[in-house]
């Protein structure tokens, strides 16, 4: 095929299917050692002492490595991506279960798990706090007592938006509604767990680390700063990630110890995390605690949003988002709505639970934005009685607003809201299911309807706005093209299976009219590619995507010039039809992209000034975020005996501007519309009061299968992006953003014949029944 | 202390001493290189590490390998024949039946299963038969539309 965009079958699928993907644990090298964390089974406790000789004793272990031998490097705590500090090893103590407290490097993966039973730590276990409304607490125990100057467990406080001007039009609002809600704790659960092997080769010096991350070029400056190595002997590669979802952007303290294992033994050490290891202690996402308000006018007009936040950031602050955005992006909080003002303000806390919070394809926490706002609008639609579809379509920003300045600050791109809401109600056959849902309520059945409308942010970022730990949010692609036409292009952001092989050969393939299957992409390995800051908040399209698009067109107008020398003419007399420049006015007498590419790497005489080859590169700055949107339908159907809710179908319509393959774009639709299932039905990361996780393996976080979900039915609309090179915006997150609001609205809508205003998620069974018998609700903890 | 283990993987006979307590899915990924299958939870909850033990999906993470001494074992390595890839596996490749590619392996064991046993399966019956195995990517949609293609392109000279 010639031509780019458009479906098209992916690349990488071959080797998939045949079981010759290559993830971390494929890696094998000789000598290999295999390492192993002790982590602590308390949630709060001194460290009194650690004794490792039976361990060190065991036939087979090679290194035991705690907090102290870490000290002596310099290593025994690491920066977060927040600029606060995590310990990699705890020397003082340990504060939340599952914490990092020794590493074994032995011979083979059992016999360094066995070790781990020979190490014995004395703890003095102290009270531990978990749950976020506590923490503040007068006598809530201090957990970051390692901080200077830090006296209580108070994190940081934002806010955005104009809280005079919000006040002032709640206190003249015919209408106001409160709730207070709870985004819970989750994670992010990809298949495949987090892991590394490190190789330190004493002889060159050279560090090698194969690792589960989507950002390897953050990471390879990151060890550079921490450990001290010169960052050209550092060498990440990134191989076939099995899911990432945010899951993957931090670096662990399993990754360190695995180098620090390389170093001291001098031989290869591969570390993989166990499930139970992945789900306790890696990165967890959302856990804020919300309270939402809504002024509007008694005709429906919602004119302001004010928001109250308590963000649990667990032990150690380590949220990966810009460093200005301490609450990520929860700024676009006014959602998809015209307002007349908007206020927010967030508080961060420390808990005895495991650092992270920002991940799960949240894109800086739209996630919890836009759950709050589209639950606020349900909860006004119950007020004044009207449909909630209605109230949306009567408040959402029209198509003549964009570029659309909300009201803490945010300018959206473009959008045709209304037309994109009303694909989907059209796709839903709304008004038809309202009057089904009237029948089944007569027959005493709870049949509910859910809709939602979300605005994403995503595409981080301008550089001006947007570091992480001072890096700018951008990223470089390397496109060269060979002498028979044929090119490879290098890209910094890294494919967790979101298809980068295929979709970034499409773009060149658009821009220089190749096939495809001409343009090799290469990506994750720090030695072959350009620096960026990776694939996460939906930025790989937006970014990365626009620098490859800049980079295709340098190459095309490099191409011109060549093309005017082949065919002794001026270049401005060319004219380009897809792989090929031509006369203006003599279609024949024209070069094709691989008879320009020959020449150009022949005897071929060029005007001064102009270089042989036609390679290029691009550091692409984002002038704006993309802003996505889409609106969602789910239709619920819950047994009131026993509290247990069953999707009936779900309709999704996105608008994500132009879509390069839309097999791919689909598939990712899917996969966020699962997650949706998932957040709003069964996925919580609980605790019991005294600090102990309950949700450390697949028996206890349930995720969704084959059975809860159902087949969806998608839509789409179309809305470039004026400053996308090619219109292009981010869409792996949006399901994940829009779902969620659409399932929990479908479940209240059901139990509407009850009375219910609001329940938080998980709507398990349990909870949902709670909700139907009137009974208290389980606001947090998962033991009540 | 090692026993020996003997098995057939997709029609080899392989013969290695191991530890007692080894897993199957270590065995054929870290003893045999057969690194398709991929492990996922220890719970038996995921099913990344659906492997075939006698003609049966089983998941390889909640077997020793000593339990597969004698017995025949098909891997996800063992699905093309003779350079033809099975339709499950052509099917996931039409109809964009994966992502990052983890859970494919385990997913199209179970799939080529279905298939064996139920050559026109509908879709409550495929959703049935992958309900023990988690995607994390697919929202199964595709899934399902995959083994549908397999079950609609049927090889023709099959295993």
């Amino acid at each position: 095929m010639t031509g780019g965009f458009g479906r098209m079958l992916r690349k990488e699928d071959q080797r998939f299917v045949r079981g010759q993907g290559f993830f971390v644990d494929d890696v094998q090298l000789p000598g290999m050692l295999y390492g192993a964390v002790l982590r602590s089974p308390h949630p709060h406790a001194r460290i009194l002492a650690i004794d490792t000789l039976a361990a060190e004793a065991h036939p087979k272990v090679r290194a035991v490595i705690t907090g102290e031998t870490l000290a002596e490097r310099n290593l025994a705590w690491m920066p977060t991506l927040s600029g606060d500090r995590q310990a990699v090893l705890a020397t003082d103590k340990v504060r939340f279960q599952g914490q990092e407290v020794a590493f074994v490097v032995a011979e083979d993966r059992y016999s360094a798990r066995d070790a781990l039973e020979l190490i014995d730590v004395e703890y003095e276990p102290l009270p531990a706090v978990v749950d976020a409304r506590r923490a503040l607490d007068p006598g809530a125990p201090l957990i970051r007592d390692d901080l200077e100057h830090q006296a209580n467990n108070h994190i940081f406080d934002w806010e955005t938006g104009d809280a005079g001007r919000t006040d002032a039009v709640f206190s003249g609002a015919e209408v106001t509604i409160a709730q207070d809600m709870l985004y819970p704790r989750v994670h992010p659960a990809p298949l495949e767990t987090c892991g590394a092997v490190a190789h330190f080769d004493r002889v060159t010096g050279k560090l090698t680390i194969w690792e589960t991350t989507q950002a390897p070029h953050a990471h390879r400056t990151l060890y550079a700063m921490v450990a001290g190595l010169p960052e050209h002997k550092i060498r990440i590669i990134s191989p076939d990630i099995g899911g990432g979802f945010g899951n993957k952007v931090p670096i662990y303290p399993g990754y360190i110890c695995a180098v620090v294992g390389s170093i001291i033994t001098g031989q290869p050490v591969k570390w993989m995390e166990d499930r139970s290891e992945n789900l306790m202690s890696t990165c967890f996402a959302r856990d804020f605690h919300m309270r939402g308000e809504l002024a509007a006018s008694r005709d429906g007009t919602i004119r302001a949003v004010r928001v109250t936040v308590l963000a649990d950031h667990g032990a150690f602050n380590g949220t990966a988002q810009p460093t200005r955005y301490p609450a990520g992006f929860f700024g676009v909080f006014t959602g998809s709505y015209d307002l007349e003002a908007a206020h927010c303000r967030v508080t961060g806390v420390y808990t005895n639970k495991a650092p992270g919070g920002v991940a799960y394809s949240c894109s800086f926490r739209v996630t919890e934005a836009v759950y709050l706002v589209e639950r606020l609008v349900d909860l006004l639609a119950y007020e004044l009685d009207l449909d909630p579809a209605e109230l949306r379509m009567r408040n959402l920003l029209r198509p003549e607003q964009f570029p659309y300045t909300c009201q803490t600050g945010w300018v959206y791109d473009s959008g045709d809201y209304p037309r994109t809401l009303r694909t989907a109600l059209e796709i839903a056959g709304y008004d038809e299911l309202r009057k089904e849902q009237s029948a089944e309520r007569a027959a005493g059945h709870l049949m509910g309807i859910g809709v939602s409308f979300f605005t994403e942010a995503v595409g981080a970022g301008p550089r001006k706005h947007m570091d992480i730990l001072g890096l700018g949010l951008n990223d470089g692609v390397e496109l060269r093209i060979h002498p028979t036409g044929t090119a490879v292009l290098r890209i910094s952001v890294q494919t967790q299976g979101q298809g980068h092989e295929t979709t970034f050969a499409q773009i060149v393939a658009e821009e220089l009219g190749l096939s495809p299957d001409d343009v090799e992409v290469v990506h994750g390995d720090t030695d072959q590619t350009p620096f960026g800051m990776g694939t996460y908040g939906s930025r790989s399209t937006p970014v990365s995507g626009a620098a490859t698009a800049v980079a295709a067109r340098k190459v095309r107008e490099h191409a011109r010039i060549v093309a005017a020398a082949m065919l002794e003419v001026d270049p401005a007399d060319l004219e380009w039809e897809p792989g090929r420049w031509f006369v203006r006015g003599d279609p024949d007498s024209g070069c094709t992209m691989a008879e320009i590419a020959l020449a150009a790497h022949s005897s071929l005489e060029l005007p001064p000034g102009v270089d042989g080859q036609l390679d290029a590169s691009c550091v692409y700055n984002p002038p704006n975020l993309t802003y996505p949107c889409g609106a969602y339908i789910c239709v619920v159907d819950v047994d009131p005996g026993t509290g247990k809710v069953s999707v009936r179908r779900f309709v999704a319509v996105d608008d994500c501007g132009v879509r390069i393959n839309p097999m791919i774009v689909e598939g990712q639709v899917h996969r966020g519309l699962a997650d949706g299932i998932g957040i709003a039905l069964m996925e919580s990361i609980a605790f019991d009061a005294e600090g102990n996780c309950l949700g450390g393996s697949f028996m206890d976080y349930l995720l969704p299968t084959s059975l809860e979900c159902p087949a969806w039915e998608l839509g789409e609309t179309v809305t470039p992006s004026p400053h996308h090179p090619i219109g292009a915006k981010g869409v792996g997150e949006s399901a994940t953003v829009g779902s969620p609001p659409a399932v929990v609205n479908a479940v209240i809508d059901a139990l509407r014949p009850y009375g219910v205003r609001h329940a938080d998620m998980p709507l398990t069974p349990a909870q949902v029944w709670r909700a139907i018998q009137g009974r208290p609700l389980r606001t947090d903890l998962a033991i009540s | 202390m090692t026993i020996r283990v003997a098995m057939a993987v997709n029609g080899t006979e392989y013969a290695r001493d191991v530890e007692p307590r080894l897993l199957l899915i270590h065995f054929l990924r870290d003893e045999l290189g057969l690194t398709g299958s991929h492990w996922g939870c220890d719970t038996s909850n995921c099913g990344s590490c659906v492997i075939w033990l006698d003609g049966k999906p089983v998941k390889s993470c909640t077997l020793l390998a000593a339990m597969a001494d004698g017995h025949a074992v098909r891997t996800v390595e063992g699905l093309e024949r003779d350079g033809e890839l099975d339709p499950v596996q052509q099917g996931f490749i039409e109809c964009h039946g994966l992502q990052c590619g983890f859970c494919t392996p385990g997913m199209m064991m179970t799939a080529r299963w279905l298939l064996d046993h139920h050559p026109d399966p509908d879709e409550a019956q495929i959703r049935e038969a992958i309900s023990g195995q988690i995607c994390r990517c697919t929202g199964y949609e595709n899934i399902v539309r995959s083994i549908r293609w397999a079950a609609e392109h049927p090889a023709e000279h099959p295993a």
